[in-house]
Formats: C-alpha cells, sequence, structure tokens
C-alpha cells in the first residue's frame, strides 16, 4: 500500500503548525496557547481513537495473546506456549488452505492485473468521451454487486447441468465442464469469478494513471519514431509504474483473504479444494471452537501477507519508476 | 513559406504517430474496439442474465437459452421474495447499519482527520503511525477479540454489533487527513484573527471544503458495508436481524435450485440502491478507487 510507504515522508515532515510565525515575539500567553491547541488536538482525535483502540488495536493484540493460550471458551484458557503454532506446521489441512489460497491469489492478481492494463491501455487510445464513459461504467459495474450476489447468480450460471454457460458451451461442441462439482473445476471458477467482479477496480485505476502521463513526453517520443507498442512498453508502463505496483499489493491483499464466494459456492469444496485460509480460520474458530489456535492461524496469516508485501516491494524496487 | 511547411510537417508527423489526437481508423484500432466490445458483453452478460432471469416465470428460470429479452415478463417473483423471506426487514436492516456507520465515520474521521493534519500537540506521530499500520491488518485476523469484545458489550445479535465496532476507522482517518493537508493555512489563521474559536475554523471554513473528500469516504463506506457478508455470517444469529447479503444467501439455501427467478429478484432488489447512488455520484466512486494510491 502507498499509504505506508507516506509513513516516512509524513512522520518526517515537519507540521507547520508547529512552525511559530515570525511576528511572534514569545508572548507570557504563548505556553498556554500551546497547550490549549494540544488540549484541541486531543480532543478532536478523542472518538476515533477510541473506537479504533477498542475494535482495532486492543483486539490486534489480543489476537496475539490467544495464540498461546487454549481455549474452546467454555472452559478457562490455559497457557499453550507455542503448539498451537508448531501444530500450524504439522496440520495437513490448514497447510494446504494456505497453498490453495497463495495459488489461488497468485492467479487472480495475474490475470486482473493483464486484463485490468490491457482494457484500460485500449479505452486510453480512444478519443470520445462517449466510448470512455461507457467502458467504463460497463466494467465498473461488476463492482457494484455484493460478493453474495456474485456468488449466488455465478453459482447458477456455473451450473454443471442446467447453467447457461455449459448450454452455450454445448453449442460450440463441449460436453458438460464440470465447473464447482471437480476439485480443480471450482479452483478455476472462483478465480474466474473474482477476476469478472474485480478487474473494472483494477481497470479504473490503470485508466487514471494512463490519463496522468504527461502529453509532451508521448509527443517527444513520436517524434521520436517510437510506433504505439514501444511508446506503450517503453514510456507508459514505467511512468504508471507506481500505480501498477500499488495494484498489485491491493488485489494481492484481498485475494489472500478470500472468503465469501467459496464459503457460499462450495462450502470449500469439493472437499477440501476451496477451503482458503480464512475458511480454515472460520472453521476452527467458529465451528471447533478452537479459538486459540484459531488466533494462531490468523497472525500467520498476518505475517504471511506483510512478508509478501514486502518481497513485492522490494522486487519491485528495480522495475518501478518513481518520477 | 518555410513556415507553412513547418506547419505541414508538424501535422503529418502527428496523424502518422498514432498518438493522441490521432483519428485515423487502422487495423490495430478496429482489433482494439472488438476486444473491447467483447470485454464489455462478458462483464454485463453475467448481471443482465440476472435481471431477464428474475422475470421469467421459476418453472423455466432454468430453462435454455437463457431468454435474453424478457418478452413476456413475469414480475410475480419479486412478490414472491416478500413472502418467502423478510425482506422488508432485511432492507431495513442493511439500510440502518450502513446509514449509521457512514454518518458515524464521517463524523470520527473528519474529526481525527483534520486533528492530524492541522493541529500539533503532542504524540501525534506516534499515534498516526499507529492508525497507518493497521491498516494492512484483515479484519478475519482480529475477528475473534472483536466478536468477544461485542458479546461483553451486550451488542451480540443485534445491528449494534455490526454498527458500533466500524464508527472509526484508520482508513478514513488517513483519507481526510490527506485531504486536509492539501488545503491552505491561512484560511484559519485569518479567521483565528477575525476571532473565531479552534473548532470553528475547523466546522466553518475546513470541513466545509472537505466536501468532496467526504463524499468519497460515505461512497467507498456504503458500498464496502452494504455488500458486507463476513461479519454478519459470524455476529447475527436470528433471522430477524439479518442483513441483505446474509438473507439472500439463506434464501438461496433455502429453495435449492427449484426457484431461482425468485432469488435473482432478491438479487436484483438488493443492487438497485447501489446503482442509483452510482448514477447520481459515479465520480465519488471513481475517486474512491484511486483515493488509497494518492500519496
Amino acid at each position: 500500500m502507498s499509504a505506508t510507504t507516506s509513513i516516512p515522508h509524513a512522520a518526517l515532515r515537519v507540521s507547520p503548525g508547529e512552525v511559530k510565525p515570525p511576528r511572534a515575539v514569545r508572548r507570557p500567553g504563548a505556553r498556554r496557547a500551546a497547550r490549549r491547541e494540544g488540549m484541541f488536538g486531543y480532543a478532536m482525535i478523542a472518538l476515533s481513537m477510541l473506537f479504533v483502540t477498542v475494535f482495532t488495536f486492543i483486539p490486534i493484540l489480543a489476537s496475539l495473546g490467544l495464540s498461546f493460550f487454549h481455549w474452546d471458551v467454555i472452559s478457562p484458557p490455559t497457557w499453550a506456549g507455542l503448539e498451537n503454532y508448531q501444530r500450524f506446521f504439522t496440520d495437513g489441512p490448514v497447510l494446504q488452505s494456505f497453498g490453495v489460497t497463495t495459488v489461488m491469489a497468485i492467479a487472480i492478481v495475474a490475470l486482473q492485473l493483464s486484463l485490468g492494463l490491457f482494457l484500460a491501455v485500449l479505452v486510453n487510445q480512444r478519443t470520445s468521451t462517449f466510448g470512455r464513459t461507457f467502458f467504463r461504467t460497463a466494467f465498473y459495474l461488476p463492482l457494484l454487486a455484493s460478493t453474495a450476489a456474485v456468488a449466488i447468480f455465478m453459482g447458477y450460471l456455473f451450473d454443471a447441468k442446467f447453467g447457461a454457460i455449459n448450454y452455450y458451451l454445448g453449442l460450440l461442441g463441449m460436453s458438460d465442464v464440470p465447473w464447482l462439482t471437480s476439485p480443480f473445476g471450482a479452483q478455476v471458477t472462483i478465480v474466474l469469478i473474482v477476476v469478472w467482479q474485480q478487474v473494472g477496480f483494477t481497470f479504473v485505476l490503470f485508466v487514471s494513471a494512463l490519463m496522468a502521463v504527461p502529453t509532451d513526453v508521448l509527443e517527444a517520443s513520436s517524434i521520436d519514431g517510437a510506433g504505439p507498442l514501444r511508446t506503450l512498453f517503453r514510456i507508459k508502463i514505467p511512468l504508471i509504474s507506481p500505480t501498477i505496483l500499488f495494484a498489485a499489493v491491493i488485489a494481492f491483499i484481498n485475494a489472500m483473504q478470500l472468503f465469501d464466494q467459496p464459503f457460499i459456492m462450495t462450502k470449500g469444496g469439493p472437499g477440501t479444494a476451496t477451503t482458503t485460509a480464512t475458511i480454515s480460520m472460520y472453521q476452527t474458530g467458529f465451528q471447533n471452537l478452537q479459538f486459540g489456535y484459531s488466533s494462531a492461524i490468523a497472525i500467520i496469516l498476518l505475517l504471511v501477507i506483510l512478508a509478501i508485501t514486502g518481497i513485492q516491494f522490494l522486487a519491485s524496487r528495480k522495475l518501478v519508476f518513481y518520477q | 513559406m518555410s513556415t507553412t511547411s513547418l506547419i505541414v510537417t508538424g501535422r503529418r508527423t502527428r496523424s502518422r504517430s498514432g498518438g493522441p489526437g490521432s483519428r485515423s481508423w487502422g487495423v490495430g484500432k478496429i482489433a482494439g474496439l472488438v476486444a473491447l466490445i467483447v470485454a464489455a458483453v462478458f462483464a454485463l452478460g453475467p448481471l443482465l442474465w440476472t435481471l431477464t432471469t428474475s422475470l421469467r416465470s421459476p418453472s423455466q428460470a432454468f430453462n435454455n437459452p437463457p431468454q435474453w429479452i424478457p418478452f413476456n415478463a413475469d414480475f410475480s417473483n419479486y412478490a414472491a421474495v416478500f413472502d418467502q423471506i423478510p425482506i422488508g426487514q432485511f432492507f431495513l436492516n442493511s439500510t440502518i447499519v450502513t446509514l449509521l456507520i457512514v454518518v458515524g465515520q464521517t463524523i470520527t474521521c473528519t474529526l481525527s482527520g483534520y486533528a492530524f493534519a492541522m493541529i500539533s500537540f503532542p504524540g501525534k506521530n506516534l499515534i498516526f503511525g499507529a492508525f497507518l499500520a493497521t491498516m494492512m491488518v484483515p479484519l478475519q485476523t482480529i475477528i475473534i477479540p472483536v466478536f468477544l469484545i461485542v458479546k461483553s458489550l451486550g451488542l451480540q445479535d443485534g445491528l449494534g454489533s455490526l454498527i458500533v465496532p466500524a464508527l472509526g476507522s484508520a482508513f478514513g482517518t488517513f483519507l481526510m487527513r490527506q485531504y486536509f493537508m492539501q488545503m491552505p493555512r491561512e484560511l484559519g489563521e485569518a479567521a483565528r484573527i477575525d476571532g473565531a474559536t479552534q473548532f470553528g475554523v475547523f466546522f466553518h471554513v475546513y470541513a466545509r471544503m472537505a466536501a468532496p473528500a467526504i463524499s468519497t469516504l460515505a461512497i467507498l463506506n456504503f458500498s464496502g458495508f452494504w455488500a458486507e457478508f463476513y461479519r454478519p455470517l459470524i455476529f447475527l444469529q436470528d433471522q430477524s436481524t439479518f442483513t441483505l447479503p446474509l438473507g439472500l444467501v439463506g434464501l438461496q439455501g433455502n429453495l435449492g435450485t427449484g426457484s431461482i427467478s425468485v432469488v435473482l429478484a432478491g438479487v436484483v432488489l438488493s443492487m438497485i440502491p447501489s446503482v442509483l447512488l452510482f448514477i447520481v455520484a459515479q465520480r465519488y466512486f471513481i475517486a474512491g478507487v484511486t483515493a488509497g494510491s494518492s500519496r
């Protein structure tokens, strides 16, 4: 997230409020005024501070704490040390759910970014505002449906026997594809559905980034004889690479938390084919009432997300071009 | 003479380049347009199918080929949804939850975003850094403690369990702060000299200027919480408290594949507020997408 990359800048920047205006000859009341401003600041953040502390700060620490205990909610928690973490690394089904999630997330991010970029470049080349507005609306509309609604109607469309998709594939001479009834088919279907809904997000991001590419740079490159493809790969894509990195990080963080679609469409099946990391957490926590173990899985998921985000930033240090 | 030839060559370079402003219709452009139209068909197809199938009679709904144009539209499914599930109640629940969170976060995030941008107080950077750090933490990571806190506050199995924990937001605070940071400080200083109070400066000068950012935050929250499935699934047990996504999934489970057109009618109804809002406030949806990426 570029949000976090901006921390150092934000932290280093001396807020102009702290710089005393030059006319301020130290009056005796100056200290009191500063204190009053401080009190005002605390009052302004009090509400946010209250809610974020109770429902975010404390829960983060509590999750971490809980992960070192065994707790079934009914009897009092008992100290577990690192047992929950040890158990994770020997728990085949849970490890598998992390593997499945990672593979599906990589597929989702790759498809979502390449398709979003492809469509954004095509729209960006079009000059009519009607065309732009039409395609932007068309690609954004899926985002207006809730993930639950998408899971419901896509479940009908991908139905192996009655679904419209197999009907049209049948017209092309294909036999019924077991979209949701075979392990690999279910994984593919869920990846496709997520990409279908999310591609509009990356598309909109890339279109606005491409619009911000200065026209004089493009004109200079075309005067130097660069063709459209060369301009795209040598000028446009390098210039919007920070946006591509941002989109990749956001899409990946979201995909690693994939829950709604597999939970609603396949309940994590067939077998455990689409049991994602968050479905594992849900099952151990809210179905098997192993709150300690579920918390350990949650902390590990957080660490995985942080690690992969970090790797993305490091790997793209050479590829991303900041102006 | 020399000037005219310059202009001519300049123009020629432009049209050959295919760069901005070029109006030539090469093979590439037509192929691009075809690709865009195919993509648009795939993007809109499932939505159109949902709409038209919700207008077919339940016995025909799963018959192929799909009826893309509803010649004899059957609106009985829309009445049936209200008979089969308390969808009116779900609508009301979703509206209450979404509206209160939108209003609540507008207040809390505008206040704290302003403070982090404009006011100096001890520990400011530390607290703001802590806010930022939580933005990477997935909701699923903290759901068990949040669930326990909600329970200990006596909010479980009520709409309060969804509303109260969402009244503050680190992301919303960040978004508002970024917007306030761009505003000129001179306005506030001038107002102070004219005798305005600190809160008056915030309320009468800066908060008004922040309307676009407030709209963006409100739209983001509306889309997010109207569609929310995960927290309702965990916090709500009693059907009378269900929000729309949870209620629709329940309806689908109850009916099986017997009458999918009734379920799809419910899906269409649940999307109407989002679509209406998108029509009137499209630019804030678009701003919401890019909001996080701005520095």
